[in-house]
């Protein structure tokens, strides 16, 4: 550690003579917090490459330094054995800024951004994530290029301008899910760059000093359920990606996942382009996709592969629910779960049981019922939690990591409870709405009030269900907060005015996600700082393998940073939101804490109440598949759990003579009316077995499946590539 | 406030510790005086002898004429074989035990008490320092049920011998319905042949392998004209008999209002059928890939979908075969929430545990292949020993279905093709008594209760099932449970050359029995006649199930909110060129039955005033409602 002081001491004193050689250019306010950047600002970019190996060096050595010395001892799964970070997890490629980008698989969105004036000789790998780590000079000749794709009306923070890309936030105390410590964090071409206790002397003026004065320093939130585009008959919600992304900076969200949801028949990976181009276009903060497979069949399987090993995606959602529209039955669970697991992705379910939903909700029309307290009387708990359990028989068999989306219940989350004590992987996601308020308002005789909390699986009516979640969050039960997110109108929701199965499903949360989570669950003190951190970011960063470019204040991290007020008191309106919804469902609850300041990649987005955002700047996350925190395990079960067979002499004895019996090639009753249908299998002809149990055969404990390659990834840097 | 909540019951299974014990361990043993010497049972239990078609004919000629001269004895005791007098036992129910004398005349109770007065010539059945219980009553057996086209070794006629010689004087017998029969066809071919041949009472239960809507008629004569108040679903034997979530809460919601019981054969046949298909792949053909392909949890699961979807049908579920710890768990949790599901362990369940799978003779391993199959956790007998002592479980039933080794080796190359079933409805009431009652877990009264007085009182047969009180049945068990028998296939009263009990020892036998009072087992030795049980029709509503359920049904009622027409804003709903559902949640009806079209959502004729007069029946294929606020429930037959 001296060692590393000494080696920046002596940094600062060589570059503090190229800030003068420098001082002619326009940042004339920038002074010795910058050191390391300025070599590159003097000399041109062909002197790119050895800068990024000067650069390389320090920033290293302040990686440990950054952990602090006092790590905090690992509770509960989710924190790693003491040390690991540093040797595992983080990639050291990671702290060469420049060359960031290069980890990424590209996407759709590089054309676009190269189309704005990037400088040549950049690599295309570079060029996708290049544009926030230039270095200003030449950031300074791209800014035309982003102020026209801003034109469409965002207006630009004054106060940003040149001095944007470099940021401290000093004096803050920096929260992350293993521990607290004061530190300076400095932010440079979005990115996180320095994180120590005072490493620049407060004498010296800074361009972008943020003073946070000893208030919270946290990695910005991580919203991995929002459905900004999901269409409902047509329509689509009120908040795009615009919206929605305001909403969530506006929240202290600096990340959302979002759900492609395409329809059945439609290919997935033209849903996800189609996706990733609105979210180009739109977003504001970075985003990554999570693709729904609304029905399963081969063609699904190919475009599946690709979507993992070339697009980044790692994560798929399947429904129990939804019958004749979505819903899988259990053997296009199990071959689903099977396949997904082949490829190392995390498998989202969405539980509830489909066939009894349809019949019950065909019992309550039939009783007169047809306003939205039909939804939960047609939606009851039970139902939920029998979903639960059977994902997660179907996850055990298969031995895949099962991710339940949006827990309702109690007897969901404690159906999830008993699972993780016995061994299983599995996770649940909490939501906003289902953390703050309850389904009693399913019968208000407000009609617009009472479908505005129309989502599935219902909020439970049950007014102690909020108390319960977070309960189980604070104590690692469940691991994550989402929004679900997916705000229709109210003329919207009137399509439903007849008819209860008619109302679309979403309710608004992304901009009240973490406020709420302090406010019940901090404030009350159920969990402390560190444990909110982890259930609105770092978990999420974790299990989608975001970790730890996401969900973490570490050096070589993104500069996606709130500085957290817990003091500050907001009454929820729908007037006051961001969300382009005209009602939200906390309407006049109150939350206490919530966002000072959000950077989003290194720039300040919203501050004391003002958003300043750029349509647009929300970048595209590619994540890989096999993350560590759920694959890891699965590989090891694998090897365990292999089956052998008894070696038995052959069985000579007389054998009964059976008639085949043709009747029961019967149509399957079981088929539950999926889209895809189940052929009956075949009679197998008994006397035409040439198996033999004499002799076992030497790949007799590989299990073969047929014809699922698995490829593996360029650069594959998981730890798991494949399951063999 | 935030640590984790423990709930004990759940401690004990613990996944973790499991992980490894798929694969094959050798036999794993536990301790105690009945534990077998180990391969004591491979050659003993084979009578290779038997294995040749003749040998088992010759047998069973050999038997059947020894019952005729049993039968003929009791004939030949003239009129003093319907007059009894059981004296000097104790009388033990499932509420109390008090010594008394019965007296027994045309085969029902007629006098109870001390120094009874009772004509002269009367036969005494001496009961000195033994108990007197109700005759046991066998929940399940399948004596007739073909499986993938072969009929179990013992019929009607030798499984009620062996009932009968265990004690067991009531069986009800499950009624295999083929997918595409009649209900009421099959119903009428299994009550002739059994009438032919039982030698005890017998009463049916229907196992439904198809439900469509069509077949309510025919529950409904079942229910009301029939006698037959249970019907058996499958969740598993896809592409078979497996019903759908769907068809499962359509035949639950009109069970309950005919006032039937609801069974089920639970375990998730999706992931099974999968599970095999795997397990053949990777070359396991052997009994071991039954289990392998059968997993607790698997059962567990389709308990628990099973107890939902009874939950909201409100419907009462009875579990047959609960094999596993779970799944008991699963219908022990789910009646703390105050459901109405009843389960059911079986005697290879309470008697033995599924290591033998992993035997190396095929046909032990073979023998005991049944589902769900017997758990190879060997802790589990006493697990659901102690759930059934506590009230948790409630019936014994044996769950009986033999097949001969040369039966079940149709599937020697393809244990898919096993047929499944064990023997057991000899040996139940003796492996009760010597595993709960001996070991302390459960007094002589609960013993009546699980083998006899519970099953009688689910299935509407009590009080005439199921009690010794003036007036029941003169079903009678004179119980002597000092006495202990060993059980072998040799000298056991089925056919059946495999007994998976086969060297157990079990304290509690049956010294005497008398069905329909007449005396058939004494001094060790049957006098049945075949032919002899009458058929026990069933009620619907059983009250001990149905008073819940009825008040319930009365409580449970979902009512809408009575609020103003909505008159803001609709959004326009674009009409897509693309055929897509009109709705996510667009009901299909399982059965074959019309498809509503794409409802327009402008032309909604629906208004909340009014009550029409067809609002009590219920629709199921029509989608369009018109009903009142506060409308009375459409279960008309509940109120």
């Amino acid at each position: 550690m001296t060692a590393s002081a000494r080696t920046r001491e002596a940094g600062l004193s060589v570059t503090r003579l190229d800030v003068k050689q420098a001082t002619g250019s326009s940042l004339h306010r920038f002074q010795v917090g910058e050191s390391l950047r300025l070599p590159v600002e003097s000399a041109m970019s062909d002197c790119r490459r050895q800068w990024n190996r000067e650069d390389e060096l320090p920033v290293y050595l302040a990686g440990p330094i950054s952990t602090g010395p006092n790590q905090r001892k690992s509770f509960g799964m989710f924190s790693s054995v003491e040390g690991a970070f540093e040797s595992k997890t983080i990639d050291f490629d990671n702290y060469a800024v420049g060359r960031k980008g290069s980890r990424t698989p590209r996407s759709g969105s590089r054309e676009r951004l190269l189309d704005t004036g990037e400088p040549v000789g950049k690599t295309p790998s570079e060029g996708r994530e290049g544009s926030p780590s230039h270095p200003p000079g030449e950031r300074d000749d791209g800014r035309p290029g982003v102020e026209t794709r801003c034109s469409a009306g965002k207006e630009i923070l004054t106060t940003q301008g040149l001095n944007s890309e470099r940021l401290l936030i000093k004096g803050g105390r920096v929260v992350n899910d293993d521990q607290s410590l004061y530190a300076d964090v400095y932010i440079e071409d979005g990115l996180i760059k320095y994180l120590q206790s005072m490493i620049i002397p407060l004498s010296f003026p800074h361009p972008y000093v943020i003073e946070a004065n000893g208030r919270m320093v946290i990695p910005g939130g991580i919203d991995v359920d929002t459905c900004f585009m999901k269409p409902f008959l047509g329509t689509q919600p009120v908040d795009d990606f615009l919206q929605g992304t305001k909403a969530a900076l506006a929240g202290g969200t600096t990340m959302i996942i979002d759900h492609v949801s395409p329809q059945p028949g439609d290919s997935l990976l033209e849903a996800f382009e189609r996706w990733q181009e609105a979210a180009d276009k739109k977003a504001c903060c970075d985003y990554s996709l999570h693709v729904d497979i609304p029905q399963w069949n081969e063609s699904v399987k190919d475009e599946l592969e690709l979507l993992v090993q070339e697009k980044g995606i790692n994560s798929f959602q399947v429904y129990m629910a939804y019958k004749d529209l979505y819903q899988m039955s259990d053997s296009e669970l199990y071959e689903a779960f099977s396949f997904l697991k082949q490829l190392g992705a995390v498998v989202l379910v969405h539980a509830e049981n489909g066939d009894l939903i349809a019949q019950e909700q065909r019992k309550i029309l039939g009783m007169g019922i047809t306003g939205p307290e039909g939804h939960p009387l047609s939606r009851p708990e039970e139902l939920e939690a029998e979903a639960v359990f059977r994902a997660i028989t179907l996850g055990n068999r298969v031995n895949c990591p099962i991710y339940i989306t949006k827990v309702m219940s109690k007897s969901a989350a404690d159906t999830i409870t008993q699972a993780r004590r016995k061994g299983c992987l599995v996770f649940g996601e909490a939501i906003t709405a289902s953390l703050a308020t309850d389904g009693s308002h399913y019968w208000s005789k407000n009609w617009a009030k009472a479908a505005a909390y129309v989502t599935s699986p219902p909020l439970s009516p049950d007014p102690t269900t909020p108390d319960h979640l977070h309960t189980l969050l604070a104590c690692g039960d469940l691991q994550v907060v989402g929004s679900a997110h997916c705000t229709y109108s109210t003329s919207q929701k009137a399509i439903g005015k007849d008819d209860f199965t008619l109302i679309p499903e979403g309710t608004n949360g992304v901009e009240e996600r973490m406020g709420f989570v302090w406010d019940k669950a901090v404030a009350m003190g159920k969990m402390d700082e560190n444990q909110f951190v982890a259930v609105t970011s770092t978990n999420a960063a974790k299990i989608f393998n975001l970790y730890p470019r996401k969900g973490r204040i570490a050096v070589g991290s993104d500069a996606d940073i709130v500085i957290w007020d817990p003091d500050s008191v907001k009454t929820i309106s729908a007037k006051l939101q961001q969300s382009a919804g005209e009602y939200n469902i906390f309407e006049g609850l109150e939350c206490r804490g919530g966002p000072a300041l959000v950077l989003s990649q290194g720039q300040v987005v919203y501050e004391e109440g003002k958003l300043q955002v750029q349509q647009g700047t929300g970048r595209f996350i590619p994540r890989k598949h096999f993350p560590d925190l759920a694959y890891q395990r699965v590989k090891f079960r694998n090897q365990v759990k292999g089956k052998q067979g008894v070696i038995r002499g052959m069985y000579d004895g007389p054998v009964y003579d059976v008639v085949p019996t043709p009747k029961y090639i019967t149509p399957s009753p079981s088929a539950k009316t999926s889209p895809t249908s189940h052929q009956p299998p075949p009679i197998r002809n008994l006397h035409q077995s040439n198996f033999s149990l004499s002799g076992a055969q030497i790949d007799d404990n590989m299990p073969r499946r047929s014809g699922h390659r698995i490829v593996a990834p360029p650069g594959g840097r998981s730890n798991i590539t494949s399951l063999g | 406030m935030s640590e984790r909540r423990c709930s004990p019951e759940d401690d004990c299974s613990s996944l973790l510790s499991r992980l490894g014990s798929d694969s094959p361990r050798p036999r794993m043993k536990y301790g105690g005086m009945f534990c077998s010497v180990e391969g004591a049972f491979e050659n003993k239990t084979l009578n290779f002898e038997s294995f040749s078609p003749q040998t088992q004919r010759r047998r069973a000629a050999r038997t059947r004429s020894d019952s005729h001269d049993g039968g003929d004895a009791v004939r030949g005791s003239g009129p003093g074989g319907d007059r009894l007098i059981v004296k000097g036992g104790k009388i033990v129910n499932d509420d109390q035990s008090f010594y008394a004398d019965v007296y027994i005349e045309d085969g029902t109770i007629k006098q109870m008490g001390e120094n009874l007065i009772i004509p002269s010539g009367v036969r005494t059945v001496d009961a000195y320092g033994q108990l007197v219980i109700p005759g046991g009553i066998d929940a399940n057996t399948n004596l007739q049920a073909p499986q993938k086209g072969l009929n179990p070794t013992d019929d009607f006629y030798q499984g009620t011998r062996a009932a009968v010689s265990g004690g067991t004087t009531t069986i009800m017998d499950h009624v295999l319905v083929e997918p595409g029969m009649s209900l009421l066809s099959a119903f009428d071919q299994w009550r002739d042949t059994a009438e032919q041949r039982a030698c005890c009472d017998f009463s049916l239960h229907l196992d439904i392998t198809r439900w469509h809507d069509g077949l309510y008629e025919e529950l409904e004569t079942l229910v009301k004209d029939k006698g037959v108040n249970s019907f058996l679903f499958f969740m598993a034997y896809k592409d078979k008999y497996q019903s759908s979530d769907s068809q499962l809460y359509e035949a639950f919601w009109v069970l309950r209002d005919l006032g039937a019981i609801a069974q089920v054969h639970a375990e998730n046949g999706d992931i099974i059928d999968e599970e095999q298909k795997k397990l053949l792949c990777l070359g396991i053909t052997g009994p071991e890939g039954h289990v392998l392909s059968h997993p607790e949890e698997v059962e567990t699961e389709a308990v628990y979908r099973a107890v939902t979807i009874a939950k909201q049908a409100n419907c009462p579920l009875y579990v047959t075969k609960v094999m596993s710890k779970s799944a008991a768990d699963v219908i022990a949790k789910a009646r703390k929430k105050g459901m109405v599901v009843y389960g059911e362990p079986i005697t290879a369940g309470l008697a033995t545990d599924g290591s033998h799978y992993w035997s190396k003779d095929w046909a032990t391993a073979a023998a005991f292949v049944m589902s769900p199959p017997l758990n190879p956790d060997p802790s589990t007998p006493q697990y659901l020993t102690a759930l059934l002592a506590c009230g948790d479980l409630q019936v014994t039933s044996s769950a009986q279905a033999s097949f001969s080794t040369a039966q079940k080796a149709v599937g020697k190359d393809d244990f898919t093709l096993i047929p499944e079933g064990t023997n057991g409805i000899e040996e139940r009431m003796s492996v009760v008594w010597d595993r709960a009652v001996c070991t302390g877990k459960m007094d002589e009264n609960e013993f009546v209760a699980v083998t006899s007085t519970n099953a009688a009182k689910l299935f509407n047969m009590y009080p005439r099932k199921g009690r010794i009180a003036v007036g029941s049945d003169a079903d009678i068990v004179v119980w002597n449970p000092k006495e202990t028998r060993t059980v072998s296939a040799k000298t056991h009263n089925l056919t059946v050359e495999v007994n998976i009990l086969e060297g157990l020892e079990f304290r509690g036998v049956a010294s005497v029995v008398i069905s329909g009072g007449r005396v058939v087992l004494e001094d060790g030795k049957l006098n049945v006649t075949e032919g002899s049980g009458r058929f026990i029709p069933r009620k619907a509503f059983p009250d001990a199930v149905y008073k819940r359920i009825r008040a319930r049904s009365k409580m449970a009622e979902a009512r809408g909110v009575p609020r103003g027409n909505y008159d803001g804003p609709v959004h326009d709903v674009i009409s897509m060129t693309k055929s897509v559902p009109p709705t996510p949640t667009s009901r299909g009806p399982p059965c074959p039955k019309t498809l509503t079209g794409s409802r327009n959502l402008h032309q909604s004729g629906f208004t909340l005033a009014g009550s029409q007069v067809d609002d009590h029946i219920p629709r199921r294929s029509t989608q369009r409602i018109v009903a009142p606020p506060g409308g009375r429930s459409n279960i008309t037959s509940l109120s």
